[in-house]
């Protein structure tokens, strides 16, 4: 063995005695301190090596990103139609259950039930077209309802599609039934589509929140059908008489689905009424 | 041939109108989109269908609206004959005639509406039709009426195609 390789010997012992020991460690604090060093010196190289890393990657990450950006905004978009359309299921299953619900609650009439279809181009009328007609059983005059009371009454009929003139129609008067004041009235409709009541004798009191019913009367309508509250009273000395303007119980600006109540037959009384004396 | 596109087109205007337009509230008035197609064709130059839709619109309307006959074919008649008699005066400035015929159709249409059904029995203010309808229907046919016409003189291009000369 030559003096070099002696020394190489030597310094492999020394050190590897060295490492022994601190592994060991016999070196206490000196040691710790070492390997303390060198731990950060590695977390530092670590960390700028990330650091160069994520910056060489980011341009191709930032397309994949942006692909399953867009992915899931098609998604998102997706699940939004669908919420929005399981929202109209609800609302719509919630309006039939109502219904269904004031069918079984006024068992002595027989209904259709029908979707609302449009509405009477002219804005001087108020009528809705309906998705029910004469094949259906459907006729001119059978009154329609939702569950919170009464919509009008059958205009005009095809085969699959029916027309409806509403309360709130200027040419519509129906017969009506004050249920506290005990007194009848005619509640006409208006262009505004509200509806007030007239023929309201000058004697009889009538209050705030009356309940307004028809009276069945000139066999237009059937009777107790609701139509709503009294507001608001005219009552003027030099008329013959009283005036109200009513809340209507039903909602005419969104209406969606209406019964037509299929076993009423409206009575024409024209020829019982008096012609006008020459 | 291609006139027959009045058909579906004429139909889909007042199944619009019927479903569509009439919600489309501005107090009590809503916008007459059959009108205000039907103004926008007879003003065309070459245009030579007009009443022929007009006659379609009727049947059409009539069918669908609870509005008397009478108002409904002397109105669309009467607003092709306006916007055929403005088209010979005003020719130079189509948007101008427009305007002018949507406004005079509407007041002429509302009006006859109006009187008709007034004599029919029907309780209206004349006041309260003016001030809830016309006026707000007048503004809302004359808002549609400036996509409507260009899309109408577009079909009309199509329709009667320009004769090339070589």
């Amino acid at each position: 063995m030559n003096s070099r390789s002696l020394q190489t010997t030597i310094i492999f012992l020394v050190v590897g005695g060295v490492l022994a020991l601190s592994l060991g460690g016999f070196f206490g604090s000196a040691s710790k301190q070492v390997s303390s060093a060198l731990i950060e010196i590695q977390t530092w190289f670590s960390a700028r090596f990330i650091g160069l890393q994520d910056f060489m990657t980011a341009p191709r990450d930032i397309v994949s990103l942006r692909t399953r950006n867009t992915e899931l905004e098609a998604q998102v978009s997706q699940l939004q139609a669908q919420v929005i359309e399981l929202q109209q299921r609800v609302n719509e299953t919630e309006t039939l259950a109502a219904l269904v619900n004031f069918s079984r609650s006024n068992p002595e009439s027989t209904y259709r039930a029908a979707a609302v279809i449009g509405r009477d181009p002219s804005p001087f009328l108020h009528y809705i077209i309906i998705n029910r007609g004469s094949n259906d059983d459907i006729r001119r005059g059978m009154p329609v309802v939702t569950n919170q009371g009464l919509v009008g009454r059958i205009d005009a009929v095809i085969a699959d599609a029916a027309r409806v003139q509403l309360i709130t129609d200027p040419a519509s008067a129906v017969n009506v039934y004050l249920q506290n004041a005990e007194t009848n009235a005619v509640a006409i409709g208006s262009v505004t589509g509200d509806v007030f009541l007239d023929m309201i004798s000058q004697n009889i009191v009538v209050e705030s929140g009356d309940l307004i019913l028809t009276s069945g009367l000139g066999g237009g309508y059937p009777s107790d059908l609701i139509i709503g509250q009294v507001v608001t009273l005219r009552s003027l000395e030099y008329e013959l008489f009283q005036q109200a303007t009513v809340q209507l119980a039903v909602d005419f600006s969104s209406l969606d689905i209406v019964l037509v109540i299929t076993n009423f037959r409206s009575v024409d009384i024209t020829p019982l009424e008096p012609l006008p004396s020459p | 041939m291609r006139n027959i596109i009045a058909f579906p087109l004429l139909g889909l205007a007042v199944i619009l109108q019927s479903s569509v337009i009439s919600q489309i509230n501005l107090i009590s008035g809503y916008a007459d989109l059959p009108l205000i197609l039907l103004a926008a064709w007879a003003l065309q130059e070459r245009v030579n269908s007009s009443w022929h839709w007009a006659v379609t619109v009727c049947l059409m309307l009539g069918f669908v609206s609870a509005l008397p006959w009478l108002v409904v074919v002397l109105g669309y008649l009467g607003v092709v004959f306006a916007a055929q008699m403005l088209q010979k005066r005003i020719w130079q400035a189509p948007l101008l005639a427009m305007f002018s015929v949507i406004f005079i159709g509407t007041l002429y249409m509302h009006v006859l509406s109006f009187v008709v059904l007034r004599i029919s029995g029907t309780a209206l203010l004349f006041r309260d039709v003016m001030s809830l309808i016309t006026l707000p229907s007048l503004l809302l046919n004359m808002l549609f009426s400036i996509p409507i016409y260009t899309f109408i003189r577009d079909l009309a291009g199509w329709v009667y195609p320009t004769e090339e000369y070589e």
